[in-house]
């Protein structure tokens, strides 16, 4: 079943073509990712997903839907979450209250009840922090329940972001060079962490740098070069595709 | 009693407590004049600092809206001949209404384009307030009738003194279920960041124009009371220099600390009064506590001294 569909998508930033007449689908249930070299539209085409950019012309449908037009925070509504390339945590609250704030929609965020202090959201507020705290736990983050955000390290900060894009119960989750600044050993953590959320059964949207971690994990990956369509396939046949291989490491003609 | 246990029930209760032990000390009338200034002072600082501290968001136009408040009660109540209470809530609920209007422009604007957007508010609102000289006396002023509720008056300076204390503590009761909601989390967030707040499902803009009416509507009440209570009202309650001290006590006090909001305005409401040889140069007062808490205490007085206990106490 197709999840995610991008029809004839375009971005025009002043003169520049950030991403020119794309078209691909998602199918529910699977790792996708997105690779291409630096400037190729990879977190364009994120920001173009989750309304942060609107689209100059095209079409973006979710689950059938059209999504082009929906805002920002109404995506979390239809299920999509995502991660940031340079990280956007919340370092005016602890580690708990940014995994809260990922369940924002399913709290009661009622103004007046929640100017009166009512009871029903000092229960609410309880089991939200109790659920934030499972997940914390379930992902590895139990040291950090009692933490700032801003005294965790880079790498904690990187997990405690997942955690709130998982907090919101997506169907799909963006994750945008999540392995990006980690050392080896975290990077295998970050591997086994993407195919425990496949899992759950959640569609995993991936841009990534490192292409161990990207040829391990991937069922389906899309290159993209100068905001167009390289090559689509698996990873075996993304690694044996020609353009791809120019892409990477330059034209024949040059080398002459 | 375990059901009513809320971590901020203790600040509230200590608060209650100053409030009720402090005219053991105050000697005079002088005092208790400083006192419910500093009271009038707080409530407008805690709803302000929802908008600054929480929300991350600046306003130097809020005198504006304490002054709307403050001129709904003094001509309706002098010249229309309103009940008080009935005039204080009309202008609270036009203050709402205004201020809803503004943000949603005001509020798409960040950073120093928000202060701006907001200072230009604020002188607006002074001038028309200096110019409606029909209504509003001009820059010579009004006087404004006493405050009364269902013919009860405050009459003594010690009577008004209750009713501001009790006031203050409705006041940071309200805010305080705000902070410790999914509603204050969300503020937190935007300030945190905005678009990371958007993708968790936060409607930023919405929680922008709330935040910004929620704490014009502390500042109108504020200001009616205000009025009532000094029995005399001029434009410049509207003034730029208002606005900015109102945004020095929450800064001084502490961002994003009820308790910081109302300690700020003590400080800077008590110290040029107190200190008369002062008098002249206020604003250096001012300015200068400013300074020297951005410098050395970045967080504001009540964060900082709070993080040196628990520090301490660990």
């Amino acid at each position: 079943m197709t999840l995610l569909r991008v029809e004839n998508l375009n971005m025009v930033f002043g003169g520049i073509h950030a991403v020119e007449n794309l078209d691909f689908k998602i199918k529910s249930g699977t790792i996708h990712s997105i690779i291409g070299p630096n400037g190729a539209g990879k977190t364009t085409l994120f920001n173009l997903i989750t309304s942060v950019y609107r689209a100059t012309t095209g079409r973006i449908f979710f689950d059938d839907q059209d999504i082009t037009e929906v805002s920002t925070y109404a995506l979390a509504e239809h299920g999509i979450s995502r991660t940031f390339q340079n990280l956007q945590i919340f370092f005016n609250m602890s580690a708990v209250e940014n995994v809260m704030v990922g369940n924002h929609r399913k709290t009661d965020s009622r103004f007046l009840p929640a100017l009166f202090g009512l009871p029903s959201i000092r229960q609410g507020e309880r089991d939200c922090r109790q659920r934030a705290e499972q997940l914390m736990c379930d992902i590895g983050l139990e040291r950090y329940i009692g933490s700032d955000a801003d005294s965790m390290p880079y790498g904690a900060l990187k997990w405690l972001e997942i955690a709130r894009a998982l907090a919101s119960q997506p169907r799909m989750l963006l994750l945008d060079e999540p392995a990006a600044g980690l050392n080896p050993s975290e990077t295998h953590e970050i591997d086994d962490l993407i195919k425990r959320i496949a899992d759950m059964g959640i569609t995993v949207v991936l841009v990534e740098h490192d292409m161990k971690l990207v040829m391990g994990v991937s069922d389906h990956i899309l290159v993209l070069d100068s905001g167009r369509k390289l090559a689509e396939g698996t990873a075996e046949e993304i690694r044996q595709n020609p353009d791809v291989l120019e892409a990477y490491l330059g034209h024949r003609q040059r080398a002459r | 009693m375990k059901a009513f246990y809320k971590p901020e029930t203790g600040g509230i209760l200590a608060l209650a407590a100053i409030i009720a032990v402090l005219p053991i000390f105050l000697p005079n009338s002088f005092y208790f004049d400083v006192a419910i200034l500093v009271g009038i002072n707080a409530i407008v600082c805690v709803g302000l600092n929802l908008l600054i501290g929480y929300a991350g968001q600046i306003s130097l136009g809020h005198a504006g809206f304490f002054a709307i408040g403050a001129y709904f009660s003094g001509i309706l109540v002098g010249t229309y001949e309103w009940p008080p209470v009935a005039a204080m809530l009309i202008g609270a609920l036009f203050v709402g209404l205004l201020s809803y209007l503004l943000a949603k422009p005001i509020m798409k604007l960040r950073g120093h384009y928000l202060a701006m957007g907001t200072l230009g508010m604020g002188i607006v609102i002074s001038i028309v307030l200096n110019q409606e000289g029909e209504l509003t006396g001009g820059p010579d002023g009004m006087p404004v009738m006493g405050f009364s509720v269902f013919g009860w008056e405050p009459g003594s300076e010690l009577t008004w003194y209750w009713l501001i204390g009790g006031l203050l503590l409705i006041a940071v009761w309200l805010a305080l279920n705000l902070i410790n909601s999914p509603v204050g989390r969300a503020l937190r967030a935007v300030h945190g960041s905005e678009v990371a707040a958007s993708v968790a499902g936060v409607d930023v803009a919405r929680y922008k124009v709330l935040v910004f009416v929620v704490s014009a509507v502390f500042a109108s009440v504020a200001g009616s009371l205000f009025a009532h209570y000094s029995g005399f009202l001029t434009p410049s309650e509207a003034d730029f220099f208002h606005s900015i001290e109102l945004v020095t006590m929450v800064v001084l006090g502490g961002m994003a600390s009820v308790f910081g909001a109302v300690v700020g305005a003590a400080v800077l409401t008590t110290l040029p009064q107190l200190l008369t040889v002062f008098h002249d140069y206020e604003m250096l007062v001012f300015g200068a506590s400013l300074m020297v808490t951005m410098i050395f205490m970045r967080r504001g007085l009540v964060p900082t001294l709070q993080s040196l206990f628990s520090r301490r106490l660990k």
